[in-house]
């Protein structure tokens, strides 16, 4: 009797913490939701903030965002996926190739506001590229670089040899069957780090707001400046200027957000039906 | 020792030497694995290699075609030569050896590509582009390796779609399609149902005549009905370097072998 029951109360605090994630994750999204979701409109979407109480909507801002993390990922991914195929495939293993391994696990870990910081000191002053879409990207960049360079690694290493054994075997040079074999059969966890790295960059804060500045306008070239949706969110909320925007605008971004780890999360589901 | 440890050779038997190997030493970093292995492959036949797990077998099929140079830390000693050519010469690129002398593993391993592109990869590798060319030799590779009634209509699909045997058929014409002078297969129906063991064995009868293949196997029975020659292998002791026991007509190995070693084994004495 006493077993049974220190296994059931076992299971109940098992399953009771295990709920709490759901929770957690509920109650912010139902929050958010209920308290933005009347603010979602077309105009919300694409048209400007005016006035004081900035009214309107926050179109530039949405722009801004995607513009910025487009450009970060154009930087990053050539960077990273190359980085990774040499650390995966051509380097020879050892100090070196752990020292690289450990930076990028280390920058992937320093605070997003000291990587504005030195974003700020580095492109904005010392490049002269001022406040700028350019600058965020760059910035924006090393933050996405570690978490794509190991996603990719990994997804390399998780081809198995026979693959590419059977590549050589046919005659393939390394770099072919590296090129046509191995990242092909690597593609998929490949944009599941790409996706996640994009998701991390789209509510990132602290990295743009030292990088891109907070001036509203619709940005053009990469040297414009721009305000990121979660600087708006920042601006609106702490100044208290008009939380209804405040919560619209949050509402935006955890969709943005959302949709791209469901993008994930499918792109992994597909990849292991086609192995099966 | 027998007088054919070693440097087996028994008798002259007809048809050109298309490998011969001289007292090759292989190692693994500091760990000595093969030693004093003396063989000659004859052209257009099929040799099978046997012995117990762990014996080697497998790592001496991969000096051939040198695939062992993908393993770091790897060196031979000993010459191997593949129509009188070193193939660990100066100037012998691997990757033009390996095109030339193509290998079949135990599990099969399709790309994750259509079953066209498939055999098609080879070719495309060696510069061919043209559609009708490429089609020719795809059609050419899949009726060799008796697989093109099966697949015909269904091209486009997915390699791995297919069934274990069938996919195994898949890369041998894969391998086909690039013309290779000889086929290294590595315990090749070990992963795959009974049936198509039976086709590939089917298979390999056939393409003797145009390829000469080395068949790596753990089935005694099937090293007797597939091959001409047989070689046995043997690690007598751990930690020390396999050698090459037997070499000679399957027919003799598995009737009236010389050494006394060979005998237990095919006997089921151990192994």
């Amino acid at each position: 009797m006493g077993k049974r029951w220190a296994n059931r109360i076992a299971l109940g605090v098992l399953w009771l913490c295990g709920i709490t994630t759901v929770l957690v994750l509920g109650a912010v999204i139902l929050y958010v939701f209920v308290r933005g979701i009347g603010q979602i409109t077309p105009e919300f979407i694409l048209t400007r903030p005016y006035g004081v109480n900035a009214e309107g909507g926050i179109g530039p801002t949405i722009v801004a965002t995607i513009y910025v993390t487009g450009l970060a990922m154009l930087i990053t991914t050539p960077i990273a996926v190359l980085a990774a195929v040499y650390l995966a495939e051509y380097a020879v293993q050892g100090r070196l190739v752990n020292a690289i391994r450990f930076a990028a696990d280390t920058l992937a870990s320093v605070p997003s506001i000291v990587m504005g910081l030195f974003g700020f000191a580095f492109f904005v002053e010392a490049m002269g590229l001022g406040f700028s879409v350019l600058s965020g990207a760059l910035a924006l960049s090393f933050l996405m670089l570690p978490i794509v360079m190991r996603a990719t690694e990994e997804a390399i290493r998780a081809v198995p040899r026979f693959i590419r054994w059977g590549s050589y075997g046919l005659g393939a040079s390394k770099w072919q069957t590296v090129s046509r074999i191995v990242l092909p059969s690597a593609l998929p966890r490949i944009l599941t780090g790409l996706i996640l790295a994009m998701g991390r960059a789209v509510g990132e804060t602290a990295v743009v707001i030292f990088t891109m500045g907070q001036a509203i306008n619709m940005p053009f070239t990469p040297l414009d400046s721009g305000r990121s949706m979660t600087v708006h969110l920042y601006t609106l909320a702490m100044e208290g200027i008009n939380m209804d925007a405040a919560y619209g605008t949050a509402l935006l971004l955890m969709v943005m957000i959302l949709f791209f780890n469901l993008s994930a999360r499918w792109l992994t589901a597909r990849n292991r039906k086609v192995k099966e | 020792m027998t007088p054919l440890s070693g440097a087996a050779r028994p008798e002259a038997l007809e048809g050109a030497a298309k490998f011969t190997v001289r007292d090759l030493d292989f190692y693994y970093g500091d760990f000595h694995a093969l030693t004093g292995m003396n063989i000659d492959v004859r052209e257009n036949s099929v040799t099978a290699f046997i012995g117990p797990s762990g014996c080697g077998k497998s790592t001496f099929l991969r000096c051939l075609n040198r695939m062992n140079d993908l393993i770091p830390g790897t060196r031979i000693d000993g010459t191997i030569t593949l129509d009188g050519e070193d193939i660990y010469g100066p100037g012998v690129d691997p990757v033009d050896l390996r095109r030339r002398v193509g290998m079949i593993f135990q599990q099969p391993n399709p790309f994750p590509m259509s079953i066209y592109d498939n055999v098609a990869f080879g070719p495309r590798l060696h510069g061919i582009k043209k559609k009708e060319e490429l089609d020719q030799i795809v059609e050419q590779a899949l009726m060799r390796a008796n697989l093109w009634k099966e697949v015909k209509d269904i091209m486009e699909r997915g390699g791995l779609t297919l069934s274990g045997g069938q996919q195994q058929r898949l890369c041998i014409a894969r391998v086909l399609a690039v013309q290779p002078d000889v086929l290294l297969m590595d315990e090749p129906c070990s992963a795959i149902d009974p049936t198509s063991v039976q086709k590939v064995e089917d298979l390999m009868a056939e393409l003797k005549s145009s390829v000469t293949i080395i068949i790596v196997t753990h089935n005694m029975q099937q090293a007797a009905r597939v091959s001409d020659e047989t070689a046995f292998f043997l690690q007598e002791r751990q930690g020390e370097p396999a050698e090459l026991i037997e070499f000679g007509r399957t027919a003799e190995i598995f009737t009236s072998p010389h050494d006394r070693r060979t005998e237990d084994y095919i006997t089921g004495r151990f192994g």
